[in-house]
């Protein structure tokens, strides 16, 4: 498919890079924040500020040590299965759609999936804001019916006894993954165990890096201040 | 309602297609998109209910042409309009032509780190006992309420298991629409695939939703 990156292309209307192309949208939204900015409605400093936080502060890393402490720390992996919320809170992550928290294991037995089929919940505290495909209709649309296809194009492929548990975020509960540790990994710090918890595997679609996989990429965002959050 | 935004279950979207290291923002659009929308829900004048509405009330065919982010403007718009902050001439036009109506609060830079850490609890005490507890057989209704709704088609009129008792939460049918929170106990709901998909659902699949406690009969 081709692209044509100066128009809206309602020809295409799920193309994954649909993002990309929105020029006359950009101007929509812009005239839109100036006469916000106008009317003395929205303070653009703000909105950088919030940029700002979704862009480099809150994100991935932020679940990646939530789940690293899990494996190390028995007594927090309890907190964290009996009440998400506060146990995330303590290591700092709080706020914004992350305010009723859930954490659901993957054991040997069950393969637990995160979805929003009616828009685009996300625990945004410990994952940041969304991927464009978490909100797009092809994932809601097919991860209640079809999770193993959905996995399939993450390179996942279960064994078929394996239960999959898919979490449809239709109320204010935000789910996160817990993935099980990997295996060689007896010898790592909780820092190094961080490092191979992906945003992926969070949500359910992927599973933990193994150790040695560590590679460009691996990390998000890759220049991430590593104790930034909020 | 039975609107768009309604995707579980449907099929023809094509592929999910991941984007390998995608980054956090496409285009700087993106960026002034997600702060202009977090800052305007900052004036205070609509619910998030309400703004989940007015993203699933745009035309179908509007709906599946857009990105999540343009959804999010296209309802932004809609919603400035309706609380009497801007026009539609302003929108035209692209600059301020009349004052609009003040806000509550504006959302301003060193408020943000808080604000954004605070969230919006939506969490309420409810009065009542909750009407199931866990293990109890519920069956959604059936029913197609042309306002806001949390309930999706694919699990309307299905017979599940309740797994989890939660707290109270403001009702979305009713807060949606200015009607008040009404908080009721919600559960988390378990159904079998194939109760949901049919004989050729996956039998290894268990699906669950967060269900409001009038959406729920005892089976």
């Amino acid at each position: 498919m081709t692209h044509d990156h100066h128009t809206h292309d309602h020809d295409h209307p799920h193309d994954h890079h649909h993002d990309n192309e929105l020029d006359p949208f950009a101007a929509r939204v812009k005239a839109l924040e100036t006469i916000l900015t106008e009317k003395g409605l929205i303070d653009p400093a703000a909105i950088d500020a919030i940029v700002e936080t979704y862009e480099h502060k809150v994100g991935p890393r932020n679940g990646a040590r939530v789940v690293a402490k899990a494996w190390v720390d028995q007594e927090f992996a309890e907190r964290l299965a009996r009440d998400a919320t506060a146990a995330i809170a303590s290591l700092g992550y709080t706020g914004r759609q992350g305010e009723h928290m859930q954490a659901v294991f993957n054991t040997p037995d069950t393969h637990n999936l995160i979805v929003c089929t009616l828009c685009s919940c996300y625990p945004w505290t410990v994952l940041g804001v969304p991927p464009v495909w978490y909100k797009a209709p092809p994932y809601r649309s097919q991860a209640v019916i079809n999770p193993r296809g959905v996995l399939a194009e993450f390179g996942l492929k279960l064994p078929e006894d394996t239960r999959i548990r898919v979490w449809d975020s239709t109320a204010e509960l935000r789910y996160m993954v817990v993935p099980m540790r990997p295996v060689e990994t007896d010898g790592l710090s909780e820092d190094e165990l961080a490092r191979l918890v992906t945003r992926d595997s969070m949500i359910g679609t992927g599973l933990p890096l193994r150790p040695g996989s560590l590679g460009p990429g691996a990390l998000w965002p890759p220049e991430a201040d590593p104790g930034a959050g909020i | 309602m039975n609107g768009p935004h309604d995707l579980g279950g449907q099929m023809g979207f094509g592929p999910v297609a991941p984007e390998i290291d995608e980054p956090v923002f496409h285009a700087d659009w993106e960026r002034r998109a997600l702060g202009v929308t977090l800052a305007s829900g900052a004036l205070g004048a609509w619910t998030i209910d309400e703004s989940r509405h007015a993203r699933e009330s745009l035309h179908p065919a509007t709906y599946y042409a857009a990105s999540y982010y343009e959804i999010w403007i296209r309802a932004l718009e809609v919603l400035l309009e309706r609380h009497g902050f801007v026009s539609a001439d302003e929108i035209e036009t692209g600059h301020k032509v009349w004052p609009g109506v003040t806000p509550k609060r504006v959302l301003h830079q060193a408020d943000v780190e808080g604000v954004l850490a605070r969230g919006g609890p939506c969490n309420r005490e409810v009065e009542a006992a909750p009407k199931f507890a866990a293990g109890d057989r519920v069956r959604t209704l059936n029913e197609h309420p042309t306002g806001h709704t949390r309930l999706p088609r694919y699990a309307r009129g299905k017979s599940g298991v309740i797994e989890a008792v939660r707290e109270g939460f403001v009702f979305p049918d009713t807060n949606a629409h200015g009607k008040g929170e009404a908080p009721q106990h919600v559960y988390t709901v378990c159904f079998d695939g194939r109760e949901l998909w049919g004989q050729g659902g996956d039998p290894a699949l268990t699906v669950s939703i967060d269900a409001w406690e009038s959406y729920l009969e005892r089976a």
